[in-house]
């Protein structure tokens, strides 16, 4: 079975004052068409850095080293600055983190979700305003079309999102990439953004991946989660099994550190011990070793490989049941 | 080093009866003026960033304020700490009304409620290694009477945190974002507050780290008997670390109850909105749950909407939400909320009971 998104043994490295730091270290995971995936990590665990490689948005200081990302089929790092451009946009679309800071503070806003249109179907600006005018309408802002000669400064945080997700619908997109969509806004508004995303990547049968650190988001929005660790991938399985069976012992702290809305907690909480890994100085072996009550003699000369341990839920730990 | 001044650690009221009020929060009143004009500035508007905001904190007890930004929490913990002009109202702390005081007098209760900050990335002098850091306060208040004493309390204070002693002469690029929220708490923790007010201090940090703040202030409060307020967002936050909670709407508390009561219970149809907004991490609750999500956004504090200033945007808004201002009054025992629904006799029963189920 071809999956819509296809990636395969990514490694990403950046270069840093200390040194070469490889920020992703051999990700490989896949996206069906229509579905949402989560991408689920802390700072630093090189989920980002994955979403920004597949439509290789890395910038000068980022390279990627090794590995294919394969979108329908077609190898995407084979494609020349043209092949990308036409892809950005328009067969994948991006939603970034700053609803604040992504967006162009002086041009209007229906110039800026016109643009894309403008420039991937070619048609003429008059009929582009007036497709953004309705995508403004299908992403609720209020009043829409008579808000496209407003500038961003002009539209809150959350309506600022809402302009981002019409800008990345404009296309009609295979696949949105989302990173950290909500983490910048209050709890009602991410709400609202979310359902907002869900329901329209559900009707245009878009693939979605969900970049976040909440897992609350995660247990809501997605079918599939990957769990990201310093650059790797630790678990990959479907929602509900994930939540309900951790096979990997950081995945398992994670849910267990988290306060719960739902249930009386007890009187402490309990952690994961040390400190997020240092991308720079990772230790030997698993990068979660020094922090997981788990680690034993097999965990130390490289790390593990993510075997599959059923067709759909795979980890990375040599040592935990 | 300076000499110190008259309130050493032995003198702090250690004594007193767990359960006494320590803070007194009464009508207070934080306006912000719109102004226009160059040459002759005047306010064409007033931004009623805290309007009206009253609670008690007892000793010994972790009070939460929740609600989304704008809803004037931050406003709030910053005039309890005078660090905001306040408007009107009184602030009672240890039996003496602060909202005047000035000088001295100010610096001497400050001495006694510190703040612990959400950025433990901007709140830390970038020049200063730990141990100046922490010696800061002590230095400023002429709180150690000598060399050793001054060294003595700031290696007390790195272990109280769980930092090591060998970290005391770094800087704060070399420590971790959790690690330099330990070392805010620490400083805050110098001059043996009774009162620390946390804004938002662990929503900058990764969820493995977080749990571990979270303790570390649980263990503090244990130990040393500290009282918080707590400003968050963060429902489930609130939940694991409150005994009360004070729900905040555009510059109003709204509910305010035990939080036990108030997650098990909520009865002001925003904090019900607040709670069904917020995920919960396990997708066999959240396919169960059906998804309510609140209309709109929350409006302007310059224009807030007449009567109840959610009636707008609530679902079971009825004939005098939009024209009565709501009381805060008591709903059973321990429960306050400003709400038509439970304080007006005229709306039926059955009405109530609705909400209740929704």
């Amino acid at each position: 079975m071809t999956h819509l998104l296809q990636v395969e043994d990514l490694c990403v490295s950046f270069r840093t004052d200390r040194g070469i730091v490889r920020a992703v270290d051999g990700v490989s995971l896949h996206v069906a068409a229509g579905e949402p995936l989560a991408v689920v990590g802390e700072s630093g665990s090189g989920k980002s850095v994955t979403a920004l490689s597949i439509l290789r948005l890395l910038g000068d200081a980022g390279r990627i080293d090794s590995g294919r990302v394969l979108f329908e089929g077609e190898d995407l790092g084979l494609l020349n600055d043209a092949g990308i451009r036409a892809v950005r946009g328009n067969r994948i679309a991006m939603i970034f983190q700053e609803p604040m800071s992504s967006l162009n503070p002086v041009l209007t806003i229906g110039m800026q979700v016109a643009e894309p249109i403008r420039i991937h179907r070619r048609v003429s600006w008059k009929d582009a305003l007036d497709q953004a005018g309705a995508l403004l309408e299908r992403v609720s802002i209020p009043d829409a079309r008579s808000r496209l000669n407003d500038y961003p400064h002009r539209f809150s945080g959350g309506m600022r999102q809402r302009v981002m997700i019409a800008m990345a619908l404009a296309c009609q997109p295979k696949l949105i990439i989302a990173d950290e969509p909500t983490t910048a806004l209050d709890v009602t508004v991410q709400a609202q953004i979310l359902d907002l995303l869900r329901a329209l990547t559900r009707e245009l049968q878009s693939a979605l991946i969900l970049i976040t650190h909440d897992l609350g988001v995660v247990a809501r929005y997605a079918d599939r989660v990957a769990v990201m660790y310093a650059g790797r991938i630790v678990e990959t399985a479907p929602a509900v099994e994930l939540f309900a069976q951790p096979l990997h012992p950081y995945t398992r702290g994670l849910l267990e550190s988290a306060p719960q809305l739902n249930r009386k907690s007890h009187a402490r909480l309990s952690t994961i011990g040390g400190q997020p890994p240092n991308l720079a100085h990772l230790p030997r072996g698993c990068a979660f070793s020094p922090r997981c009550p788990f680690v034993g003699e097999p965990c130390l000369p490289a790390p593990p490989p993510l075997e599959w341990v059923s067709a759909t839920h795979a980890r990375a730990c040599v040592n935990y049941a | 080093m300076p000499a110190p001044v008259s309130t050493m650690p032995e003198d702090a009221p250690a004594t007193a009866s767990p359960g006494e009020v320590l803070l007194n929060v009464e009508n207070l009143k934080v306006h912000f003026p719109v102004m226009s004009g160059v040459l002759r500035p005047r306010r064409i508007a007033t931004i009623q960033a805290v309007d009206g905001v009253s609670f008690d904190l007892r000793r010994g007890e972790t009070l939460s304020i929740v609600g989304e930004s704008g809803c004037g929490k931050s406003t709030t913990a910053l005039a309890v700490l005078r660090l905001q002009a306040l408007t009107s109202g009184r602030i009672v702390f240890d039996g003496e009304d602060i909202a005047g005081h000035g000088g001295r007098r100010l610096r001497t209760v400050r001495r006694r409620m510190q703040m612990v900050f959400q950025d433990p990335y901007g709140s830390l002098n970038p020049r200063m290694t730990l141990h100046e850091i922490i010696g800061e306060p002590l230095l400023v208040h002429g709180f150690a009477r000598d060399r050793a004493q001054y060294n003595a309390r700031i290696a007390e204070l790195i272990d109280l945190v769980g930092l090591l002693p060998d970290m005391a002469t770094r800087y704060p690029h070399e420590f971790s974002g959790g690690q330099r929220q330990r070392i805010g708490i620490a400083r805050a923790l110098a001059l043996e507050p009774d009162l620390l007010i946390c804004d938002e201090p662990v929503s900058a940090l990764d969820v493995s780290i977080q749990s571990q703040i979270l303790n570390l202030f649980l263990d503090l409060q244990e130990r040393l008997g500290l009282t918080y307020l707590f400003i968050s967002h963060n429902l489930s936050v609130v939940r694991h670390i409150s005994d009360r909670v004070a729900v905040m709407y555009l510059g109003r508390i709204v509910e305010f109850a035990p939080a036990d009561e108030l997650f098990a219970n909520p009865k002001h149809p925003y904090t019900q909105a607040l709670m069904a907004a917020a995920p919960v991490a396990d997708p066999g609750v959240e396919v169960a749950r059906p998804s309510a999500v609140m209309i709109g956004e929350v409006p302007s504090p310059r224009n807030p909407p007449s009567g109840c200033r959610f009636h707008p945007r609530c679902p079971h808004a009825f004939a005098p939400c939009s024209t009565i201002d709501p009381a805060f009054d008591l709903v059973g025992p321990t429960s306050r909320v400003a709400c038509h629904l439970y304080t007006t006799p005229t709306p039926s029963h059955d009405l109530v009971e609705a909400v209740k189920n929704a």
